[in-house]
């Protein structure tokens, strides 16, 4: 372990390949949402696929927030050179925010999304419409309180990504240990906010589309989902930058954590996972399982292969210590993860959307590729501002000579 | 003739003491251990040490946890009194993937405390093998087989020239045996 010379002012260049890809993958995702929307009978399944794909945008950049957070409450240092790939995940939150609560407002006026709640006379003795259930929930399902939740809490997390973003930038001009302190503090305060408010924030967005059934695992569940997926993008950012020729201080250590974090993060979904499933099989009462019974019925293959992507994949390919400091090894299952948690929404959203009349098919891919498109432009973008190391970081060194 | 069995070094310093290993591998000369009150950085690539074999241990111990309870609860649940639980087969595997799973744990984990006891020599009643007491305490103890390397005044030198504060000549292995 010696001293190292590394370039602390390198900045990405974002261009050629990377960007026309990211602006053809827009591009595709555009005319797959227009071929959506050309047809009436398209509609529903347009926008459940546009919700989908906006909540986990939203989801794998808050959680990059949080992975910002979690370091400095830690006092970590192993993570010191890599901060600035989660920064720039936090600072494209709020086009996130904004493209995922446009099309919740869209839903909900249409009455594409949240119709088991929101369709008209559900709340009304006198219609024909009318759900006992939904009128017992209305006082926390309905329209202006459910929009001015998401907006609360979405605009919290995005107040916070950029506050984080921000102190680490002043930290790059000024130096010292005030920022540090600071991002310590805001990161205890923004931790506790977001502990609290996934799980709600969980239940509105995905588990209010089948407004009858409920399950208290189902925040955690979402946690879990969004936190694991966020980490395989953090080790895709990193490992392509590294294929690219930046971050050179980025070593197999590095990536190894990163590896134990999504092996460890994958059981501890398949864990929730799991507990919410048992407690149902166990218990057997028809107004619970009426869950599982649509994806048993219907969703079957997705319903497989969602444990298989999640769970089967990590803990047999990153069980191994090799595998993990391994890249191509780590890259493969990171996209594995990625695709197995597209999976994992779909099965949540769909069944409660669409139901029986679910596809795969331009829709589907071409959505997904559209938002990959839109991350991979908003977050290189904002890794491209600024240095790719946080050269006035208080723990650089130890994580420069980070050493599993 | 002469009865030292190992030389040891005594450092008061990390860096020095790695110095001294470097040292010696420049000579050629073979270091049977070295102490350490602390774990050190990057010490076992430089001594060239075998990765522990723990993590195979703990996947066998696991598997065997997991087949004992898997077939207990068959036997119990299915074939020695099958008991009919809310009209579930009887031996319906979700219902036992937990305690599966705590058994897993459970034996893996008692599985791998003995072999960690078996292979420090670690267990009551039994004195602790330590070659020099104080690489408990503060200092950091390289150890060359006498035996093996004749030339004790030179491994002196070297170690002296790399910073040990002390060289000590010990006429047998361990110093805690009594």
């Amino acid at each position: 372990m010696g001293t190292h010379n590394y370039n602390l002012t390198e900045q990405f260049e974002f261009t050629g390949k990377a960007k026309n890809l990211s602006i053809i993958a827009i591009v595709i995702g555009l005319l797959a949402i227009g071929y959506g929307f050309s047809a009436e009978a398209l509609h529903e399944r347009t926008f459940a696929n546009l919700l989908l794909m906006a909540y986990y945008f939203a989801c794998v950049c808050m959680s990059g927030a949080f992975f910002l957070a979690v370091q400095f409450v830690a006092q970590a240092g192993w993570s010191a050179a890599i901060l600035r790939v989660p920064q720039a995940m936090a600072k494209a939150l709020p086009i996130a925010v904004v493209i995922l609560i446009a099309v919740m407002a869209a839903g909900l006026y249409t009455h594409n999304l949240y119709h088991h709640w929101n369709a008209p006379g559900l709340t009304d003795p006198k219609s024909e419409n009318f759900d006992k259930l939904i009128q017992g929930k209305s006082a926390f399902l309905n329209v202006p309180f459910f929009m001015a939740r998401q907006v609360i809490f979405l605009g919290v997390y995005s107040f916070f990504a950029l506050l984080l973003a921000k102190l680490s930038n002043n930290e790059d001009l000024e130096g010292g240990l005030n920022s540090y302190r600071k991002s310590f503090k805001y990161s205890c305060v923004f931790l506790v906010i977001y502990g609290f408010t996934t799980p709600i924030f969980a239940f509105d967005t995905v588990m209010s589309l089948e407004a009858h059934w409920f399950s208290t695992m189902f925040g955690w569940y979402n946690f879990a989902a969004m936190w694991v997926s966020s980490l395989a993008t953090i080790a895709i950012i990193l490992i392509l930058l590294r294929k690219s020729g930046y971050m050179a201080w980025v070593n197999n250590s590095h990536l190894h954590n990163l590896g134990q974090f999504i092996f460890g993060f994958s059981i501890f979904w398949t864990y929730v996972w799991f507990a919410q499933f048992l407690l149902i099989y166990y218990a057997n009462m028809p107004e619970e399982t009426v869950y599982f019974y649509k994806r048993f019925d219907n969703y079957e293959f997705w319903f497989y292969l969602n444990l298989v992507l999640n769970f089967l994949a990590p803990l047999l390919l990153l069980m191994d210590r090799d595998n993990k400091r391994q890249e191509n090894i780590l890259l493969t299952v990171s996209i594995i993860v990625l695709c197995g948690h597209w999976v994992d929404y779909y099965q949540m959203i769909m069944p409660g959307t669409v139901e029986e009349h679910h596809g795969f098919g331009i829709i589907e891919v071409g959505t997904a590729i559209g938002f990959v498109g839109l991350f991979t432009f908003t977050v290189l973008n904002g890794l491209s501002k600024k240095p790719l190391i946080a050269k006035n970081h208080p723990f650089l060194q130890e994580s420069l000579n980070h050493h599993l | 003739m002469n009865n030292i069995k190992y030389i040891l070094g005594s450092f008061g310093d990390p860096d020095e003491m790695m110095h001294g290993i470097q040292k010696l591998q420049d000579n050629n000369i073979k270091i049977h251990d070295v102490y350490t009150p602390m774990p050190i950085h990057g010490i076992e690539a430089k001594l060239g040490v075998k990765r522990s074999r723990l993590d195979i241990a703990a996947f066998f111990f696991g598997i065997t946890g997991t087949m004992t309870m898997l077939s207990f609860v068959y036997f119990a649940a299915a074939y020695d009194w099958p008991i009919n639980i809310g009209g579930k087969p009887h031996f319906a595997l979700p219902d036992f993937i937990p305690i599966t799973f705590e058994l897993t744990i459970l034996f893996c984990a008692f599985g791998l405390v003995g072999s960690y006891y078996a292979s420090t020599h670690l267990f009551p009643g039994r004195a602790p093998r330590v070659m020099d007491l104080r690489a408990t305490d503060d200092r950091f103890i390289i150890a060359i087989d006498a035996k093996e390397n004749a030339e004790h005044s030179k491994i002196d030198n070297l170690l002296k020239e790399a910073g040990a504060l002390e060289v000590k000549y010990n006429e047998r292995k361990y110093v805690s045996y009594e």
